[in-house]
């Protein structure tokens, strides 16, 4: 029977695939040898995570003298990548618990690849703050455990500490969430594989799931309440990161805008580096009958809307600066602008609020490309963003006397290299071993705006 | 888990076929065990009668121990066991316990209710799953029927799936 197609709505995947399709489409991909693209973009990106390895290696056995900090510019590139990745995981929570609760069934065929994309993002994240420790291997202080001093206890009225929770809260969340989105998949790879330990390692990973309608009935219960715990945690994530700077009363840190400005601008960055890896990824494992074109177009109305938010932010910053008749707040300002770093503020206003107005356009939305360059001007902007933030608000404060310039070392370049490394292997290791696509949800909408459900063929 | 049944099991081709014939089963009277689906199929649960998820609850009860907790050994540190004097706040500044309480909430609220979950439904590595080898997680959609003691009489469960339109009609005796 040929489809009925829907007047009102568009079919969420391409051509008349069947369940049996669906697991194939996926699966057959994971039984093969990997492709030749796929050797080049492990190769460089394992390149890229040895470089950063190196670079950690040096600086942790040398101390973080090795970065261009001074004692006027305390925090620059490691914070700054710290900010930025966290920032990247949000739209993998955004698309899987947010858009899970509004009932985007659009956002099936893309869940799995932008949650691993936190995970992967978050794990980035932690790096540095780990690394800027300088004694990494005392990071378990932070932990609020009975010790031999005292016990002494950490601050729970710091910002640094409320960060540590929500990081690491934020990350076993996310896996959580994740993990259990596989579990239906993991069964599936399993069923169709020949006995051997890959059928017994992905058995034994999918709980012994057989999709029991008993266990779909808990695990769809369980499904909204982990999107609906996690929906609040992730504006708490970046709400916290925020906080670091605003509880501080350094002009242009000190704000009240801080934290829906970051969580605005995470989504943003996060869908941004969502467009630029599945962009490449459906075209890479063929999957563009499963990530269509509307899906890149839905995502780039999402990003237009947060580039918006973003400039608002911008503008309400200038305002208040102004506004406030603070000498201090006012220079701050007209030192981003004007100051010796100007650039790199003009390249970041450049990127993240007038490029993405291309995105208007329903041309350049359904032109894989265009989004894509346009996506990785505003991973560009968002990361120059906060490095304003961060290090161009902290070279110039209240004395001029103590007045710096902020120049990075080859280490601290060669370290966010590393990172970008790592976030890339793991993402290319992550296409090899597990479904990239989630089946189950797939299957559930394969009939969406074309005929009645499961309308006999 | 193996129950000492033994499973008459139909296999259908689509999820409206299952429905119907879920619904018409349980009206018959027939001792319906539960479906197997590749995905959750809408419509299911009031079809084999089961009752709403208690999940709920018990992530309330949790994310209330994880909240409890946190505030309270938050309290006790700053207040009572060791309090720091940090630019003369008060000790007792509870603003600033409010985002760890938060998110230690969520953090047990959510591993809990995972827990509950896979201790509900006896899920862990090593089980063997019910039904292996019918299809039911790639594209088949399976109705099952307890054979024994309190099923029905030989071959009425068959007639009933045949008729619904099963493309298989399977015994087995694993189920869970």
């Amino acid at each position: 029977m040929t489809s009925t197609l829907s007047l009102l709505r568009k079919p969420l995947v391409e051509g008349d695939k069947t369940c049996a399709d669906v697991t194939r489409d996926v699966c057959d991909p994971l039984d093969r040898t990997p492709t030749r693209l796929w050797w080049l973009g492990f190769g460089l990106s394992s390149t890229a995570l040895l470089t950063g390895l190196i670079m950690v290696i040096d600086q942790v056995w040398t101390g973080i003298g090795t970065w261009g900090l001074n004692k006027t510019i305390g925090w620059s590139f490691d914070i700054t990548n710290f900010v930025f990745w966290v920032g990247i995981g949000h739209a993998g929570t955004l698309i899987s618990a947010i858009l899970f609760l509004f009932r985007q069934r659009w956002r099936n065929s893309i869940n799995r690849s932008a949650e691993a994309m936190t995970l992967f993002a978050v794990m980035c994240a932690a790096l540095f703050p780990l690394i800027h420790m300088g004694r990494p291997w005392l990071a378990y202080w932070v932990v609020p455990y009975p010790n031999p001093r005292g016990p002494l206890w950490v601050n729970f009225r710091s910002p640094l500490l409320w960060d540590f929770f929500a990081i690491s809260t934020y990350f076993t969340i996310s896996a959580t969430f994740w993990y259990i989105g596989l579990l239906p998949d993991l069964a599936t790879l399993a069923a169709r594989l020949p006995r051997g330990w890959r059928k017994t390692l992905y058995r034994g990973l999918s709980l012994g799931w057989d999709g029991s309608q008993r266990t779909w009935s808990h695990y769809e219960s369980m499904y909204l309440l982990l999107a609906g715990l996690a929906t609040p945690l992730v504006f708490s994530v970046h709400t916290i990161v925020s906080f670091d700077f605003a509880t501080s009363i350094l002009p242009g840190w000190h704000s009240t805008i801080f934290p829906p400005y970051f969580v605005c601008g995470a989504i943003f960055s996060g869908f941004a580096m969502v467009l630029t890896l599945l962009i490449i990824a459906r075209k890479v494992m063929r999957l563009e009958a499963y990530i269509t074109i509307e899906h890149i177009d839905a995502m780039c109305k999402i990003t237009l809307l947060t580039s918006l938010i973003v400039g608002l932010a911008y503008a309400t910053e200038l305002f208040t600066s102004w506004y406030s008749v603070n000498p201090f707040e006012r220079f701050s300002t007209v030192n981003r602008m004007r100051g010796p770093y100007w650039p790199f503020y003009w390249t970041m206003v450049f990127c993240n609020v007038f490029a993405p107005q291309a995105l208007w356009f329903k041309r350049v939305r359904r032109t894989p490309w265009k989004v894509w360059v346009i996506s990785i001007l505003i991973n560009v902007g968002m990361w120059l963003e906060r490095w304003v933030i961060i290090t161009v608000s902290l070279h110039r404060d209240f004395l001029p006397s103590s007045w710096r310039m902020y120049y990075p070392t080859y280490i601290e370049v060669g370290t966010l290299i590393g990172s970008f490394g790592l976030f890339f292997t793991c993402f290319f290791l992550f296409c090899r071993v597990l479904p990239v696509i989630a089946m189950s949800e797939v299957k559930s909408v394969l009939h969406y705006a074309k005929d009645a459900p499961g309308v006999e063929a | 888990m193996t129950h000492p049944h033994r499973f008459v099991v139909g296999v259908f081709e689509s999820e409206t076929k299952l429905l119907r014939a879920a619904r018409l089963a349980r009206a018959a009277g027939l001792p319906v065990h539960d479906a197997y689906t590749p995905y959750p199929v809408h419509g299911m649960d009031e079809a084999l009668g089961l009752a709403p998820s208690p999940l709920p609850r018990f992530c309330l009860l949790f994310g209330a121990i994880g909240l409890t907790a946190a505030l309270s050994f938050q309290y006790w540190v700053s207040v009572f066991d060791w309090p720091l004097n940090i630019g003369g706040k008060s000790y007792d500044a509870s603003p600033a316990l409010i985002p760890i309480a938060f998110e230690l909430t969520v953090l047990i609220a959510g591993l809990g209710t995972v827990a509950t979950f896979m201790r509900m439904r006896r899920l862990h590595p090593g089980r063997r799953p019910a039904m292996e080898g019918l299809g039911a997680l790639d594209d088949r959609f399976l109705l099952t029927f307890r054979e024994g003691p309190d099923g029905v009489g030989e071959g009425v469960v068959q007639r009933f799936l045949e008729e619904q339109g099963a493309s298989r009609v399977v015994e087995t005796g694993a189920g869970s």
